[in-house]
């Protein structure tokens, strides 16, 4: 019962929702880059939505299906096929045991999520599978996928049932991706940082008016963005303190820093804004090259936007739960 | 250190984009607000709010986490105007009010071996050279010092301490660098630390410990806790490596 990797592809790790209550010991949080994708390719299988799935980064992997399974694939369309059939994403597929699972061509967003019904068995680490590459921790052995990993399956799917010859059969109906996707030119939304009344007008400014390109060096850890230099009213050194998911630190070179699910804990560079919870995973399906204009809204907005995105989100459970019964 | 009471509490609260709230309790590295922190905090994962995720300590500030549907969903009236920020704040404004000003604290002692200089520490001739010093006086003055760990951030288990000398204090670097070795000993600003991990960051590095400071399969994972002393030893090439191997 399981997934063996005959080419890793990019970057594949295993991710859950990441790694919570280690964070005074300065222990990273990690976790699903666009957890929504995550937790939908759970629902669809009958999993918990925080179980943990493949995240699949820009270039495809390649893997044999070693045991009849359903799985599900969502996130950025990175071209999969089963047998070179186009495999369709956002819906529930039988797979039969033999067939070959690749991804090729990234044709919108950068991370796609595999999961398999009954989840992978993989053993927590401080209560979260997910992997934390730099500290080697979680996940499969604390790396990514390499060329013949075995990764387990946990094989209790409550919804496999009935027999069938092709290599693979595919739900005919969907989740509607659109909303969980960026478009061309996203918008991300944003609150005032801890430190916002550091910067200079004309920076507060720029910093919505201008088109930020995300650069080469962006990763789990982060995203350097490139636009006008954003600068200090005075140069001063702020203590360092705790940061969070989405905070957007600024650097004595000016150029933003977009923390994201492998931040550090804390960080000692003053904060211009701090993207909101909803948004975050749009991000996370940005590659290098591609821009973003930020937009600011206020708290109240923030968090009725959460609240409205997690009621959309319980629907699509109780829709989805239905539709696998 | 000397025990003082703690004057009623001042604090503010500001948040931290939709689903932390910060809170402050001074803006400078002192003692009493480090003791204010601790005594906050334990009383926060001691008895936790509906929605309480974890919470983060600093230098002058706690930073609590929480889930904002949680806090919404716990809420009888669920109004469109209800706010779980404010929810929040109201349950710690209340939990402020509990803090003991009397309560004792016993700090641990943690000594931690340095190889300074050379391949160890790229930048100690720049920290001499900022301060007008020589290396070596740089070394004494940083192995001299008793460091109360202020807050356990940015990697697993990097130790911020407070009470570097300001001899020796030098600013962070503009960019910071790619990578940093595991083990590496730095300063930025008034603050001094090690490197557990591999990771990027700004310091300026001054040498390098053998001693293991993240600790994944042990609960905590960390092997120094806010509030402990730390003690830097200087050791040479030859004891590196011979401390390196046995740990191996």
């Amino acid at each position: 019962m399981s997934l063996r990797v005959i080419k890793p592809g990019l970057l594949t790790t295993i991710q859950d929702l990441g790694r919570r209550g280690f964070q005074k010991h300065g222990v990273i949080v990690s976790g699903a880059m666009d957890t929504y994708s995550l937790r939908i390719a759970n629902l669809l299988v009958g999993n918990q939505e925080g179980e943990a799935a493949l995240e699949v980064t820009l270039m495809g992997p390649t893997f044999e299906v070693e045991e009849d399974c359903v799985i599900a694939i969502t996130g950025g369309d990175l071209s999969p096929t089963i047998d070179d059939r186009t495999l369709p994403m956002w819906r529930p597929v039988y797979v039969k045991k033999g067939a070959i699972l690749r991804f090729g061509r990234c044709k919108s967003g950068c991370r796609a999520y595999l999961s398999v019904a009954g989840g992978y068995a993989i053993s927590e680490v401080l209560g979260s599978k997910s992997t934390y590459l730099r500290g080697q921790m979680g996940g499969y052995e604390g790396r990514a996928l390499q060329v013949d990993d075995v990764v387990p399956f946990n094989g209790h799917s409550t919804i496999l049932k009935h027999e069938w010859t092709e290599s693979f059969i595919a739900a005919k109906w969907f989740v509607h991706a659109k909303e969980f996707l960026p478009s061309r030119i996203p918008v991300i939304r944003f609150l005032a940082g801890s430190q916002y009344e550091y910067f200079t007008n004309s920076s507060k400014l720029q910093f919505v008016d201008s088109l930020f390109k995300v650069s080469s060096q962006s990763d789990r850890m982060g995203y350097r963005i490139s636009g006008p230099a954003l600068e200090l009213q005075h140069k001063r050194d702020i203590l360092s303190e705790a940061v969070s998911n989405g905070s957007i630190q600024v650097p004595p070179d000016g150029n933003p820093i977009v923390l994201l699910a492998d931040r550090q804990t804390t960080g000692g560079y003053p904060k211009i804004a701090q993207v909101i919870t909803t948004d975050l995973s749009l991000i996370g399906q940005l590659k290098p090259g591609e821009s973003i204009q930020f937009s600011q809204v206020t708290l109240k907005e923030a968090e009725q936007l959460y609240i409205q995105k997690e009621q959309k989100v319980k629907q699509l459970k109780v829709a989805l739960s239905l539709a696998l019964q | 250190m000397s025990e003082k009471l703690l004057n009623t509490t001042s604090f503010a609260l500001s948040p931290l984009g939709d689903s932390a709230v910060v809170v402050t309790f001074g803006n400078e590295i002192q003692y009493d607000i480090h003791k204010k922190i601790k005594i906050f905090m334990e009383l926060l994962e001691h008895e936790p709010f509906v929605g309480f995720v974890e919470c983060v300590p600093a230098y002058t500030n706690l930073t609590v986490f929480y889930d904002p549907l949680v806090v919404f969903n716990e809420q009888k009236h669920k109004e469109a105007g209800i706010s779980p920020y404010e929810v929040v704040c109201s349950n710690i404004k209340k939990k402020l009010q509990q803090i003991e000003t009397n309560k004792k604290m016993t700090h641990r002692t943690v000594s931690i071996p340095v190889c300074y200089g050379d391949e160890y520490g790229p930048d100690l001739e720049h920290v001499a050279r900022y301060n007008d010093l020589t290396t070596d006086e740089v070394i004494r003055i940083h192995s001299s010092g008793e460091y109360l760990v202020y807050m356990i951030g940015f990697a697993p288990g990097f130790p911020f301490l407070g009470g570097l000398s300001e001899k020796i204090a030098t600013p962070r670097r503009s960019s910071p660098r790619t990578t940093i070795p595991a083990g590496a000993v730095g300063i930025a600003g008034m603050q001094t630390g090690v490197y557990p991990i591999s990771t990027p960051g700004g310091w300026q590095l001054i040498g390098q410990t053998p001693q293991t400071l993240f600790l994944p399969n042990e609960n905590p994972p960390s092997l120094l806790q806010a509030g402990d002393i730390v003690k830097f030893y200087p050791i040479s090439y030859e004891e590196y490596k011979e401390m390196k191997e046995e740990r191996r």
